[in-house]
């Protein structure tokens, strides 16, 4: 390792005569500093995603399609029962929560204040759930749906792709989902998103 | 009469005991009440090769809600469900293709563990040659320039320790 150099050789690191100089050492030198700075990069990038509170929510491949046919019993009175027939005509809000729930308990005054308004019917999707629960949960915390609806098995869930409540869609008035949320709602999705997207499927027929 | 006091004892402990367990089975339930509605039924395979392509199906799909574990895997009530229906499709007689098409049209391609070929999967699927094909690379120039190094200038002493 430590031998000494011979008279006349060239220093390590100096240009070596008759290699281009350089050359070849510059460019490995740029490439893996910009693998590295890329790496860099990438990983900030990461980093600054990871405190959205819906990190971990999943894109719905249902916007833009059709939502799935169903049809549940009413929470309040299970002979009747509520289907996508019946909401057709005008757009609604389909609300999932189950009273096992503490992020449905957390959004609830959200939603509450927005459903007062009467923008939109706000459907309550009422999700593996025993009913004498659901139905206390909401003479404590007060009901704001339009109308309740219960999946107990949660068979229709997957269809529409439900995987952990509180989920929000919305629906238009031609049954197209148009959003979805996972997660609980903040007045600043309800203000910034929501709102916003209820008015204009309002004005655009 | 020792005797009949231990015997006493004994049995009063026992009760004691009991008592615990009832009153520990009464607060069971209580505590438990805030949980989605599970079905508990197990599922049950007609054979052992209807049961081994169940498993390796639900391996290669992934739990949606919690998301670094199998379906196979996974204990969230969402994802007994998910077996449930997958057990059911297969029961109808789809293929495993058709079985993975009806979760990704629900619940998008992030299901499946081995994701298809394109669009934003590319860097997922070609990174690792690509960081194969740079190192590739960086060995070759290295290699190079050593050799034409080492002939110009017949010396045993190079710069080797460079890098």
């Amino acid at each position: 390792m430590n031998t000494p150099l011979p008279p006349g050789a060239p220093l390590p690191g100096a240009p070596v005569p008759g290699v281009p100089p350089t050359g070849g050492r510059r460019l490995l030198a740029v490439l893996l500093v910009g693998g590295f700075v890329a790496l860099l990069v990438l990983l900030a990038w990461g980093v600054s995603r990871s405190d959205r509170p819906d990190r971990e929510s999943l894109p719905s491949p249902l916007i833009g399609k059709a939502a799935p046919q169903f049809s549940l019993p009413v929470l309040h009175d299970a002979s009747y029962r509520v289907g996508s027939g019946d909401l057709r005509g005008q757009p609604y809000i389909l609300n999932v929560w189950g009273s096992w729930c503490p992020g449905c308990q957390e959004e609830h005054p959200v939603l509450a204040r927005y459903a007062e308004t009467k923008k939109i019917r706000v459907v309550g999707y009422n999700w593996k759930d025993e009913p004498a629960d659901a139905l206390r949960w909401l003479e404590q915390f007060g009901n704001p749906y339009w109308v309740v609806i219960t999946d107990y098995e949660g068979e229709t869930a997957i269809e529409w792709g439900i995987y952990g409540a509180p989920e929000t869609f919305l629906v238009d008035a031609e049954g197209i989902v148009r959003w979805k949320h996972v997660g609980p709602l903040t007045d600043a999705i309800v203000d910034d998103v929501l709102a916003p997207m209820v008015a204009g499927l309002e004005s655009g027929g | 009469m020792s005797a009949r006091v231990a015997h006493a004892a004994k049995t009063v402990l026992l009760a004691g005991a009991l008592a615990l367990l009832a009153a520990a089975g009464l607060l069971a339930p209580q505590s438990a009440a805030a949980q989605a509605v599970r079905n508990v039924q197990p599922l049950e395979f007609r054979d052992r090769a209807e049961e081994q392509r169940f498993h390796q199906l639900t391996l290669e799909l992934r739990c949606v809600m919690c998301q670094n574990q199998s379906l196979a895997d996974s204990d969230a009530p969402i994802a007994h469900d998910l077996r449930r229906e997958v057990f059911n499709l297969m029961r109808e007689g789809r293929s495993d293709a058709e079985i993975k098409t009806f979760l990704v049209e629900r619940y998008g391609e992030f299901v499946l563990y081995r994701p298809p070929f394109g669009g934003g999967t590319l860097l997922l699927w070609l990174g690792p040659a690509l960081v194969l094909l740079a190192g590739a690379v960086v060995l070759v120039v290295v290699v190079r320039r050593r050799a034409s190094a080492n002939r110009v200038a017949t010396d045993p002493v190079d710069d080797g320790q460079e890098w």
